[in-house]
């Protein structure tokens, strides 16, 4: 098991929808919401809670800047 | 709107990793969704902060998407006219030689328009940093041809695709410069993967630090999409890049300093 845990905090009202998180995601827990944000943009979010390692590719590669990450050591 | 925060217990100041560096305001960015236009500003302001020279660096600013630049960061900045960066550039790094300067230019900026004013930065070696987005293609008035389109790339102006026998070739801009005495430091790089990312960091950082010992003009290309222009989905539009662009536009330092 992983030593260390993660999450994301997107800003789902300034997020554009690119998917460029998506594809930068090792583990593949990003999702795009089914609703959408009051620019009209569905917008990414964490479909695992035990998948996300904090690495920060996701937020690297946002176009926007509109992730944060958050990591911690468990077990 | 539904709750998409998960591990709501994670999210305490000593377990933050990575936030938006602060050298960028909260304003929205008025780019497409997926520009690369909004990495390379979020990269070259990360660089600014770690480096601590928010208070020490001037930016010119283009004409093209990237026009109203000066509403994302929070430093010192000046607009110049079409293709002007450079000569702005080595104006206000001459009067105030203690400040970083960089400019920051589209294609049909820094390689139609303002050609000449690229060249003569560059030849004179002006202690300057240049950052070149790349796109093929001119991005803010519509997608037309650029000097960068590729042979055979589709845009408003070129609908059946660049024709060299009519159209002429298209113009590596950065083999050009790298040739001359007065840079330093030539370089390709791209934003659209998370090494990518990392590699162009280290780049702009590196650029920084060579004008900080004025060590000439330091010149980084960052090959980007213009997915708008292009016409595809901003995935598709940096795959198409990974594809036809990079081939064309190899990544990597095409000049770098001799260590002292
Ligand atoms: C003197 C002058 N000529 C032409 C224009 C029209 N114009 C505005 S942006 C642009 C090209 C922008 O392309 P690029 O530099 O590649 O920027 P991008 O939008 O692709 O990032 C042109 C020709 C202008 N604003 N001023
Ligand atoms: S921090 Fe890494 S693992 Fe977590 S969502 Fe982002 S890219 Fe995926
Ligand atoms: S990269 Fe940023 S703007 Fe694009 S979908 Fe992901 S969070 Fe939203
Ligand atoms: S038109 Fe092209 S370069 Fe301009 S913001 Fe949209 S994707 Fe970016
Ligand atoms: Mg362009």
């Amino acid at each position: 098991m992983a030593k260390v845990k993660g999450t994301i905090v997107v800003d789902i009202e300034k997020c554009k929808g690119c998917e460029i998180c998506v594809t930068a995601c090792p583990t593949s827990v990003i999702s795009m919401s089914v609703e959408v944000n009051g620019k009209g943009y569905p917008y990414a979010y964490l479909n695992d809670p035990d998948g996300c390692t904090g690495c920060s590719n996701c937020a690297i590669v946002c176009p926007d800047g509109v992730i944060t990450v958050y990591r911690q050591k468990i077990g | 709107m539904a709750e998409k925060v998960v591990n709501q217990e994670m999210i305490k100041p000593e377990n933050l990793v990575y936030q938006k560096t602060k050298v960028l305001n909260d304003n929205v960015m008025h780019y497409c969704p997926g520009c690369g236009h909004g990495t390379a500003h979020r990269i070259i302001a990360e660089v600014i902060e770690e480096m601590d020279i928010q208070s020490e660096i001037i930016g010119i600013a283009p004409v093209g998407c990237s026009v109203l630049m000066y509403n994302y960061f929070n430093v010192d900045m000046q607009e110049a006219a079409h293709g002007r960066a450079p000569a702005v550039g080595t104006a206000v790094k001459r009067l105030l030689p203690e400040k970083f300067v960089f400019t920051y230019q589209g294609d049909g900026d820094l390689a139609a328009i303002g050609t000449a004013e690229t060249i003569h930065a560059c030849n004179r070696g002006e202690n300057i940093t240049m950052f070149f987005i790349n796109n093929g293609i001119y991005g803010m008035t519509g997608g037309q041809m650029a000097p960068t389109t590729l042979e055979g790339m589709k845009s408003s102006t070129s609908p059946y695709g660049r024709d060299i026998p009519m159209m002429g070739n298209p113009l590596k801009m950065t083999e050009l410069v790298a040739q001359l005495p007065g840079t330093c430091y030539v370089t390709r790089q791209a934003v659209h993967d998370p090494s990518h990312v990392r590699k162009t960091k280290k780049a702009v950082r590196k650029a920084l630090e060579y004008q900080k010992k004025n060590m000439g003009t330091s010149f980084i290309e960052i090959v980007s999409n213009c997915n708008s222009g292009w016409k595809m989905a901003p995935v598709e539009a940096n795959n198409w890049m990974v594809e036809n662009m990079f081939p064309f536009f190899p990544l990597g330092d095409l000049k770098v300093p001799e260590e002292k």
